[in-house]
């Protein structure tokens, strides 16, 4: 597998931490990167120092389990694991299904974006399901997945006034970017559907089905099938696939 | 054995928080946890309970309970003049609680956050590893009149050697220490000489998640591409306003991370009412 094929910037975060950052791009291969150093961190005699790794969409961060004493050792470290070494094992990543209803009743904003878009709800709807989508990492809410991979004819500015509540599985566009408001909340994306799939409860072990790195597609239902899935979920019988 | 506590005014804004969340932050969830840790430490520490026992956090004005079992308290961080059955208690010492007192607090005169130890910590659910309350995640995010708070009751004292003395809470022109973030060379000169000499107002916006600032500062800065931001971490807007994050802000940003502040300025700094003056100094 090619390596080393980014130059990193290593930043002094906090007390324990070292921040690595990849050039301003947003890529899949910056985000596989990201997580084959990610793999080797903690597949290294250093994981042992280390608490976490999180990433965003070029970035590390990496958190230490104490203060770092010497910051240039441990940079020298980190570095010599990402150019001197490779992976013997591959991360596993998953795809996941959701299932988004289209209907009128959930996404306010479809009809002004195919009428701006100039595309048949049918077309959006198919556009917007195509793509395997890749969640680069989990931010802004518990459970919002940024997803890479929209078609780029879909791309839709954000509303200048956001709405004050967005209801919670809303499938939204904003941007070059679409995603799925975990739960109730402010949001100036366009709304263009709504799952009935949790994607964040607290109640869970791991509150959220999907991790940075796997990927995600949508699929078409209609209002029934949202209703039936809906009480799958509720009661705890749902199975993300 | 079980007994509890009964929340009787739960004053201004009053949770309960421990040593916070760490482990979901994969999942976009805020770390939580009490804003001055170091004054939460202190206040487990006297009464031998271990670090990440929940304590009750009190803001500005804290609150009225009634004890309904015997245990062991006690008080740090601000003064909120506490008494117990009316009488004036001592703060950053063990204080052994007999079933049926009542603790009233006060409006604060010297800080920001008051803590409420107990022997073994407060018995409120844990949610994704952590007691500390949060909108979203826990069941509540703050107390209410009524609430009951369970804690297991003990009659046994605490060896009384244990005061803390001259734990000082600054509440004026705090000097806050802070470390360069990672878009800190994007600034410039003129930028990072009204960083350093200005006195910057903590504004009435402030709150656990974030404390923004009253002053602008001419900014020419683009948003980055979403990264990690922290507990401590300054952001510059557009606009040139500047934004502490606290101990529950969200765990990625937009915008440029210019700052970054010490542990204990963040502790330093969850001590300062809105209005009060700040002053960052770059280590």
């Amino acid at each position: 597998m090619e390596h080393c094929a980014f130059k990193l910037r290593y930043h002094h975060f906090n007390e324990k931490s070292i921040l690595i950052a990849w050039p301003k791009e947003i890529s899949k291969r910056v985000l596989e990167d990201i997580n084959s150093f990610k793999a080797k961190i903690k597949s290294s005699p250093l994981n042992g120092q280390v608490l976490q790794t999180i990433n965003a969409y070029q970035s590390l961060w990496v958190q230490f389990k104490d203060e770092i004493e010497d910051f240039n050792k441990a940079v020298l470290t980190l570095q010599n694991l990402y150019e001197n070494t490779s992976l013997t094992t591959e991360h596993t990543t998953k795809n996941w299904k959701i299932p988004v209803c289209y209907d009128a009743s959930f996404g306010l904003d479809l009809k002004t974006m195919c009428t701006e878009l100039k595309v048949s709800e049918a077309e959006l709807i198919k556009r917007h399901c195509r793509p395997l989508y890749t969640v680069y990492f989990i931010g802004f809410l518990p459970g919002f997945l940024y997803l890479g991979g929209l078609d780029k004819e879909l791309r839709f500015p954000r509303k200048a006034i956001p709405r004050q509540k967005v209801a919670a599985g809303a499938v939204c566009i904003g941007d070059y970017q679409t995603g799925v408001y975990p739960n109730e909340s402010p949001g100036g994306w366009n709304i263009i559907g709504n799952t009935p799939v949790k994607l964040f409860d607290p109640s869970k072990e791991k509150p959220c089905f999907a991790k940075a790195g796997d990927t995600l597609q949508f699929y078409p239902v209609d209002l029934k099938k949202h209703t039936e899935i809906k009480i799958l979920v509720q009661n705890d019988v749902f199975i993300n696939e | 054995m079980n007994s509890k506590v009964v929340v009787i005014k739960p004053g201004f804004y009053t949770s309960v928080q421990d040593s916070g969340r760490f482990d979901y932050l994969l999942y976009g969830v805020p770390i939580s946890g009490c804003m001055d840790k170091k004054s939460a430490k202190i206040a487990n520490a006297i009464l031998n309970n271990k670090n990440d026992c929940a304590l009750l956090e009190m803001t500005v004005s804290g609150g009225h309970f009634l004890f309904k079992a015997n245990t062991n308290i006690c008080i740090t961080g601000a003064d909120m003049m506490p008494q117990i059955n009316k009488i004036p208690v001592k703060m950053n010492t063990a204080i052994a609680i007999q079933k049926d007192d009542e603790l009233v607090m006060h409006h604060s005169k010297n800080g920001c956050r008051t803590y409420l130890s107990i022997t073994g910590g407060f018995q409120t659910p844990k949610v994704l590893n952590s007691r500390s309350m949060y909108k979203g995640i826990t069941e509540n995010f703050r107390l209410s009149k009524n609430d009951e708070l369970y804690f297991i009751s003990t009659s046994k004292p605490i060896k009384s050697n244990a005061t803390i003395k001259n734990v000082r809470i600054e509440s004026q022109q705090q000097v806050i220490d802070v470390y360069k973030g990672p878009e800190f060379d994007q600034l410039t000169d003129k930028q990072i000489e009204i960083l350093a000499f200005t006195l910057f107002t903590i504004s009435n916006e402030s709150n656990r998640m974030a404390y923004p600032l009253t002053e602008f500062i001419p900014n020419h800065l683009d948003p980055i591409i979403t990264s990690i931001v922290l507990p401590g971490t300054v952001q510059l807007t557009p606009g040139g306003k500047l934004i502490i994050l606290m101990r529950d802000c969200q765990v990625t940003g937009g915008y440029p991370r210019i700052l970054q502040l010490t542990e204990g300025a963040i502790d330093a700094l969850a001590q300062q009412q809105v209005n009060n003056q700040i002053q960052f100094n770059l280590l």
